[in-house]
């Protein structure tokens, strides 16, 4: 196996253009993982740990350019403001250690459904910054997941960056586990609203082949919540949004849950995230007023 | 040629004192504080502790050879399969391959087992388990013996895997596991074995003796609840993979450095399948990373050995995490009725169990486990009528074995589970119904034994209830989810959460039981080094994590007087200190260890005596140790060892038995089969969150008795450890296997608790001396792993309302939708 370590972007860019097969590690949560089982055994490694880009973050315009190896104990500790519902899906990461290590580019590059960046990305409308030889092209993250494990990346691309949007409004998300740390997600659930264009974003993890998204319970509550007063939304509203939600998920029955459980979990966390998200929106709404 | 990593004997001596987290009440008997700093009733540091806690210490699989080859091991695919040819040619072919070994290649017997030898070296014949070793390979790099397994060709003719522990037990046409004509050893006469049945035990007293029908006892009964329970696969989790290096030596033996709980076991079991005397096989204890009665039976020891003896060089195997689930035995999983009896005022009457145990393909510990099983499978109840039938049964599931709490964990989930019914529909607190039932000293067990120890099980349960409650859950203000069921990830904020309390008592036995000659031996020399009195403590027997090297250490610092104490290091250059499992080392090698003391401390007298230092003026004079001197009750120090000793050195060795037991009656399962009885109540509180079926528990309180304590610190460390592990059991842990396959074996999602998941635990230790036992100490090891998994999942039923039949409880039993 061919281990290649470029010092700079330009370089590991030329790298992957050079051997498209070779399988990018940075914090090796995953990969070295299924090494270690055997259940890959990559023809290369492209070592991205020596390319500083990846682990800074910027603005850029009203978003947030956050690089692809920015460490989910990074996001956990300053970027809690300004990427909310990441924030709150990097603390239910792993351990303390894997939080040091993983990061958001792994996820999307492994493109498991069970990522727990998965979900906040497509509730806040994130966009995907992929990156080549051939030059740099962004993909939302909507607009990213293909397939089970398979992404809109080409193969000589390089996960870039993620940006994301500025808060406008309540971001959440819930995550499933049979214990109470320390766990894959058996589904997982972001919610964020968007006061300014009075929609609302979602996203599912580990409950069907890719993320998901709940467009109808999307819509459903763009047109019920209360937009202008954040009341809390009634029983009814907050059932059917929750229906919503869980008849969107495609999920299976395996180890870690059945698929039933899974709907009706996924129902129960919408239902609850829409509950604090209207609360912070009430909160919101007093301090600015 | 290199040694193995340093393995140079650990230090004992300057002990400093830890502060102990158990809280003993008064009333109780205090510990006779030790005169010899650092001795028995103290918290010394244990020796290994610092290397361990600062990732220092050389564990089983961080040995290390330069000219060492690494094995591999080639594993079944299928659960169950017939072997039509095995091919090795591409293999042996490899460069960097220098051994490819089949069942061909086993030098002598073809089988091993611990109790009972049907186990392969490597398969032939068949295989019976998904992950059964059929091939190993040695190579000068990891990677190049495991690209060598890929190139050995088997042909395999798939059968029908027998994965119904049920049907194994009672329908006749089910296929058999092991086919008649397999040149099996005969079984014991008294396990009734037939078919795939490894061990059928009755049980039968009262009116179930006299041949009573259930029919006819139920009758005696106001209340009758009946109930069907499933127990899970549960794994010990060990975190030290299989592993060993074994080394070729110029005597044509082989010197095998390994992680395993008894030493002596082992080599019986090596030697004759490597056809060589057992004086040619030598062990010597590795690091061991963890046990809890995966390492009872052996993994790698017989592959590592011939492949070390093939290739004349040093062999090295160490699982992985994967292997290492298919590569040990496990909880046996259970199906169990269970039917009790009770007049209105909440008198048991009567009970029924039928116990099915899953043994997996090979027998292991199962006819043992069974014993256990039916013996204590209606727990610590006096019952006039009981009637017990308990089954082991080969399936071609993964096997199964010892892990703590041995057969008595699966009965206790049980029986505690229908005692809280029975309480409910008598309208009684759980524990006072367990006081009116309670056995106490004197009462006899369901075997028939009288239990000759103290047990005061009334008076544990009731410091259970009136332990202090955890401060209710906060109404308002701030949320810290961490404290809530779902924790970091974020799923309440209080809604849906609800608050139950449960309590949970067990009764298990420590020791060998059932006419076992159950034996440790210790070696003790004393000496003069460098001016001052030495100890050196030599014993076969296995620091698994629990701490006998320090309770080695302490025994001798009481006995002796003397501080500075050597433990050296674990082999079978001493004779046999039996398992580290049952609960009893402590009992056993420390018996041992002070019986080697006191005959050291003969020999010192023998010599004062010879010396004239006691005249005639005083020949009943007591003598003692301490400080390092030799004391006369009347006079004071007559002489220092020092001086005493000089240049010669007192060596003495003993070997320490308990006292006899039984095997149990086949037909009544009447015998005092048991050495002694440990007792462990526990009380729950956990916080469930209904809408979504996660669980925090929130307090996990416990009482035991444990006769003597030894060294406090290391006492609550198992009392905490056992009812973690019980926790598991409880709510999360389970091998899941269908189609007799192992579905997850990882820890990615073979969840074990963290610490978010076991609260902080109040203790309450009680020391009623056992006056059969060293000290007066009760084995303490297993019992909290008994009480604590029916305790919380006692507490999920209150809080939920929900039955709960089947542990582990999963998300999807609490909130009422079907799986499997």
């Amino acid at each position: 196996m061919e281990f290649l370590s470029p010092a700079t972007w330009e370089e590991a860019l030329a790298a992957k253009s050079a051997r498209p097969d070779a399988v990018p590690i940075m914090g090796g949560t995953d990969v070295m993982v299924e090494l270690n089982f055997d259940r890959r055994r990559p023809a290369a490694l492209l070592d991205l740990t020596r390319v500083p880009e990846l682990r800074e973050w910027a603005p850029d315009g009203d978003r947030l350019r956050l690089g692809a190896g920015v460490p989910y104990a990074v996001i956990v500790d300053r970027l809690a403001d300004r990427a909310p519902a990441l924030a709150l899906a990097s603390r239910a990461v792993a351990s303390p250690q894997i939080r040091n290590r993983g990061s958001v580019g792994g996820n999307l590059g492994g493109a498991s459904p069970a990522g727990d960046a998965h979900p906040p990305l497509l509730a806040t409308d994130a966009v995907v910054e992929l990156a080549s030889v051939r030059g740099v092209r962004r993909v939302p993250a909507r607009e990213f997941y293909l397939g089970p494990r398979r992404t809109a990346r080409s193969d000589d691309e390089l996960i870039a960056a993620v940006l994301l949007p500025a808060p406008a409004g309540p971001q959440q998300f819930a995550k499933i586990g049979t214990r109470n740390a320390m766990v894959i997600a058996v589904a997982s659930f972001a919610l964020a609203l968007d006061a300014g264009r009075r929609s609302a974003g979602t996203g599912i993890g580990s409950a069907g082949p890719t993320p998901l998204r709940a467009p109808e319970a999307e819509e459903f509550l763009a047109a019920e919540f209360d937009w202008a007063g954040g009341r809390p939304p009634s029983p009814a509203v907050a059932q059917e949004f929750g229906a919503l939600v869980a008849a969107a998920a495609r999920p299976i029955d395996d180890v870690r849950g059945s698929a039933a459980y899974r709907r009706h979990a996924l129902s129960v966390l919408a239902r609850r995230t829409l509950g604090w998200a209207a609360a912070d929106y009430r909160r919101e709404m007093a301090a600015c007023g | 040629m290199t040694t193995p990593t340093p393995r140079t004997p650990v230090p004992v001596h300057s002990p400093r004192e830890a502060p102990s987290p158990v809280h003993s009440p008064r009333e109780a008997p205090p510990s006779p504080a030790s005169s010899t700093p650092g001795g028995v009733g103290s918290s010394p540091r244990r020796p290994d502790g610092t290397l361990k806690v600062t990732g220092e210490f050389a564990y089983s699989s961080d040995m290390w050879m330069d000219d060492m080859l690494w094995g591999a091991t080639l594993r079944s695919p299928h659960p169950h399969a017939r072997i039509r040819g095995i091919d090795v040619t591409g293999a042996v072919r490899m460069p960097g391959v220098h051994a490819v070994l089949t069942h061909e290649d086993v030098p002598g017997e073809k089988r091993y087992g611990l109790e009972y030898r049907d186990q392969p070296v490597l398969a032939f014949g068949k295989v019976r388990y998904r992950g059964e070793p059929v091939a190993i390979v040695a190579a000068d790099h990891p990677e190049t013996a495991r690209r060598a397994l890929d190139r050995v060709r088997v042909d395999y003719e798939v059968l029908e895997p027998v994965s119904d522990p049920v049907r194994a037990a009672f329908d006749p046409d089910c296929p058999l596991v092991h086919e008649a004509g397999e040149d099996l050893p005969p079984a014991h006469p008294a396990h009734h074995r037939s078919g795939n049945r490894v061990r059928y035990q009755p049980v039968r007293t009262g009116a179930f003796a006299d041949g009573a029908t259930a029919a006819e006892v139920r009758a005696l009964a106001d209340v009758v609840v009946t109930g069907e329970y499933q127990v899970g696969m549960q794994d010990q989790a060990f975190l030290g993979p299989e592993s060993g290096l074994a080394v070729p030596a110029e005597d044509g033996g082989v010197d095998l450095h390994i992680a395993t709980q008894w030493l002596h076991v082992d080599q019986s079991q090596i030697a004759p399948c490597l056809g060589l005397p057992p004086e040619k096989v030598r062990l010597t204890l590795a690091g061991v990373g963890g046990a809890f009665g995966a390492r009872e039976d052996m993994s790698m020891q017989v592959h590592a050995c011939m492949l070390a003896l093939r290739t004349g060089r040093p062999v090295k195997i160490v699982y992985n995490r994967e292997e290492s689930f298919h590569g040990h035995v496990h909880r046996h999983p259970a199906r169990l009725r269970y039917e009790h009896g009770a007049t209105r005022d909440g008198r048991l009457v009567y009970a029924t169990a039928e116990i099915v145990l899953d043994g997996g393909a090979y027998a292991s510990t199962t006819a043992a486990v069974v014993g256990v099983a039916s013996s204590l499978g209606l727990g610590p109840y006096e019952i006039p009528h009981a009637r017990v039938d308990a089954y082991g049964v080969y399936t071609t599931n993964p096997p199964c074995g010892a892990m703590r709490g041995f057969g008595a964990v699966q009965a206790c989930f049980c029986y505690e589970s229908q005692l809280d019914r029975l309480a409910a529909e008598l309208g009684l607190h759980p524990v006072e119904l367990r006081i009116r039932n309670a056995m106490s000293e004197g009462s006899r067990t369901a075997t028939g034994q009288r239990v000759d120890m103290p047990l005061p099980m009334a008076d544990m349960l009731r410091r259970a209830r009136e332990m202090p409650m955890p401060p209710e859950r906060a109404a308002a203000g701030p949320v810290d989810v961490r404290a809530l069921p779902g924790g970091v990830a974020n799923t309440s904020r209080g809604e849906g959460v609800r608050r139950g309390v449960g309590y949970g008592v067990g009764l298990k036995n420590l020791c060998f039981s059932e006419g076992f000659d159950d034996y440790s031996t210790a070696r003790v020399r004393l000496e003069v080094v460098g001016g001052e009195p030495a100890v050196q403590v030599h014993t076969a027997a296995a620091e698994v994590g629990q701490g006998l090297v320090t309770i080695k250490g302490q025994i001798a610092r009481t006995e002796l007087g003397v501080e500075r104490v050597t433990v050296l290091p674990s082999d079978t250059r001493v004779g046999s200190a039996g398992s580290s499992s049952a609960s009893r080392q402590s009992y056993m090698t420390g018996g041992a260890v002070r019986a080697a003391c006191l005959a050291v401390r003969a020999r010192v007298f023998e010599l004062v005596r010879a010396a004239g230092l006691v005249g005639d003026d005083h020949p009943d004079e007591l003598l003692g140790l301490a400080g390092g001197k030799v004391v006369s009750g009347a006079r004071g120090v007559l002489v220092s060892l020092a001086d005493l000793l000089g240049a010669s050195a007192v060596e003495e060795t003993r070997e320490f038995r308990h006292r006899a037991t039984e095997m149990l009656d086949p037909t009544t399962g009447q015998g005092a089969s048991h050495t002694q009885f440990g007792m462990c109540v526990h009380r729950a509180v956990v916080d469930v969150d209904v809408d979504l079926g996660l669980v925090k528990v929130v307090a996990l309180d416990a009482v035991q008795d444990v006769g003597r304590v030894l060294h406090p610190q290391q006492l609550a460390g198992q009392i905490q450890g056992g009812s973690a592990q019980g926790l598991g059991l409880a709510l999360m842990e389970e091998i899941q296997v269908s189609g007799s396959v192992i579905r997850n074996p990882s820890f990615t999602d073979y969840l074990i608790p963290t610490i978010l998941d076991v609260p902080p635990m109040r203790i309450e230790v009680l020391e009623h001396p056992d006056p059969h036992a060293p000290y007066g100490l009760r084995g303490a090891g297993e019992p909290p792993t008994l009480s604590s998994t029916p305790a919380i999942v006692a507490a999920v039923r209150a809080a939920t309302g929900r039955p709960l039949s089947r542990i582990p409880v999963r998300p999807e039993d609490i909130v009422g939708i079907e799986r499997d």
